[in-house]
């Protein structure tokens, strides 16, 4: 027997998983306007209120700006490390290649918290004491791996003779890979860039273990969470979507621009 | 001559950092495993297997990790459930808008998983959104209780946040199955769910066990939705190694958990990369 989907069917089933998959963000957003100190519906009536009450929280800005440093620091680093390192795994072979390639994927494959209690138990053996310098540390170590695998995929479609002439009109290795490469991977990186600082504002599983007194942004929420429901959390929460919306969809875009995919 | 060490120089600061910030700590959980702490939570260098013996004895850890693969199996199966609707439309329905509708599914992806958890809270909550909405309309008198602070809770808000992670891959596989087997298979005289069970399930089945495997993994790892959405008895695997670092202060008996639960992790990977390799094999290059 033939039978087809009846033909709203797919779209409706669609839409519905896309419906949930929004509707807790849209939920976020449109409660950080309410003016009750009670997320209940309906809502009776639009402030800015929590907005306010948002600015007049310290530790709350503060959390703020210590995941802002800790992102900018923690993905600068993992960009002179990782750069250069997956241009050479790109383009050389070299003795525990494979090894290396395994050890980088291990943050983003492992979970989150065995990684988290391990760099708690060592970290201390090597001097680095909790404190936001070892979040720091923690967010390099699994921003690098983002980092080369982004900047990896991106090499891989980079023509091997535009190199090549460089290296032919006499350029030295060095000049070549800022001349050529550079440019070449440019949107890339900075692509990859947006992605990890996203990626450190958010992170909990790592930060939740090497933090001190000082809190990331995640952690002061969680904080504030187990103490009870306060709306200025969506207040915060809809400043850090729209935030990250905008990266994330930046990185979207020149991720894939002039992606040239040998057919 | 030069190039020799100029590939090294380039691997040389990325090698090390893993090294002393990575490999290390993850050697130093495994020698841990094997030690003692004392009643102070001092970990003494005492060579012994006992924490790997209380796991397999002691009822709480084994049940613990036991309910934990349930509750991913749970959350997995319902992610890949939603998102093959999903994927479907995106690669076989629409043709204008992919982009747009790619992008829909790629950004909750990126999304605070903290303030996801956070909207769950004040959705299901005993005087929150839902409960305010259903008593509203008429549909309930009384809250419901079990809402928010159950398995339930943990369940829904695990399945938000992965699912995007299961819907990608997914979608990837179907995006990559020639449209015209599709149009064979209907022009045999197939309809929509013998082409969907015959022809696209089975070709898309490598980014259906690859999507599904992440949901599994990343539940069984995750420590805080069960805190702030589950009730008294929401307890995953990973807040047992988390109370064992933090207030029982069991470094050891911690470590041992946290390797088995990575072991348990990687067979979990390898068993799922290889079923991905065999059923990619059906499909040949040549279309």
């Amino acid at each position: 027997m033939i039978t087809q989907f009846k033909s709203g069917l797919v779209p409706v089933a669609a839409l519905a998983v896309i419906t949930f998959l929004y509707f807790p963000l849209i939920i976020i957003v449109l409660y950080s306007f309410n003016a009750d100190s009670v997320s209940a519906f309906p809502i009776q009536s639009y402030s800015l209120g929590w907005y306010s009450v948002m600015l007049q929280n310290d530790s709350l800005l503060a959390a703020v700006k210590n995941s802002i440093t800790v992102a900018i620091v923690a993905t600068t680093l993992a960009l002179i490390v990782g750069l250069p390192a997956a241009y050479a795994m790109h383009k050389y072979d070299f003795l525990g290649k494979k090894t290396l390639e395994r050890i980088v994927l291990m943050p983003i494959t492992l979970p989150g918290i065995v990684t988290g209690v391990a760099m708690l138990s060592f970290f201390p053996l090597v001097g680095v004491r909790l404190s936001l310098t070892a979040v720091t540390i923690g967010h390099i170590t699994f921003l690098s791996a983002i980092m080369i695998t982004q900047l990896l995929a991106r090499f891989k479609q980079l023509d091997p003779f535009l190199e090549q002439a460089g290296y032919d009109l006499g350029a030295r290795p060095l000049r070549v890979f800022f001349v050529v490469i550079i440019p070449n991977v440019k949107t890339a990186i900075i692509g990859a860039v947006l992605l990890c600082l996203v990626l450190s504002m958010d992170e909990i599983p790592v930060t939740f273990f090497l933090i001190a007194r000082e809190n990331t942004l995640p952690i002061e929420i969680y904080g504030m969470m187990r103490r009870g429901i306060t709306p200025e959390v969506n207040a915060i929460s809809t400043l850090v979507f729209t935030v990250s919306a905008i990266a994330i969809l930046l990185s979207i875009r020149l991720t894939e621009q002039n992606q040239k995919i040998p057919k | 001559m030069k190039e020799v060490f100029v590939k090294y120089r380039l691997v040389l600061p990325l090698s090390l950092w893993l090294l002393i910030f990575l490999v290390l700590p993850y050697v130093f959980i495994l020698t841990q495993s094997f030690l003692a702490s004392d009643n102070f939570g001092q970990v003494i260098y005492d060579f012994n297997i006992d924490s790997y013996s209380k796991f397999f004895t002691n009822s709480l850890y084994y049940t613990t990790l036991l309910r934990t693969l349930f509750i991913a199996v749970v959350v997995a199966t319902t992610c890949v459930f939603l998102s093959i609707p999903l994927a479907y439309f995106i690669a076989f329905r629409v043709k204008k808008y992919k982009t747009i509708l790619y992008a829909l599914i790629v950004l909750p992806f990126w999304m605070s998983y903290i303030v996801r958890a956070y909207a769950w809270k004040i959705i299901l909550g005993q005087n929150g959104i839902l409960n305010s909405f259903m008593m509203y309309v008429g549909i309930t008198e009384e809250p419901l209780e079990f809402l928010l602070y159950s398995n339930f809770s943990v369940v829904i808000c695990l399945v938000h946040i992965f699912t995007p992670f299961v819907a990608i891959p997914i979608y990837t596989a179907f995006e990559q199955i020639p449209k015209a087997l599709v149009e064979a298979s209907k022009d045999l005289g197939a309809g929509s769910w013998t082409t969907l069970w015959k022809v696209i399930l089975p070709l898309g089945l490598p980014g259906i066990i690859s999507g599904g495997t992440f949901a599994l993994v990343l539940t069984m790892g995750d420590f805080l939705t069960p805190v702030l959405l589950g009730g008294p008895d929401t307890l995953f695997i990973s807040n047992i190694v988390q109370n064992l670092f933090g207030t029982s202060n069991d470094k050891p008996m911690g470590s041992a958990v946290g390797i088995l639960m990575l072991i348990l992790i990687l067979i979990l990977l390898e068993y799922s990369g290889h079923m991905e390799r065999k059923y990619a094999s059906f499909k040949s290059k040549s279309y």
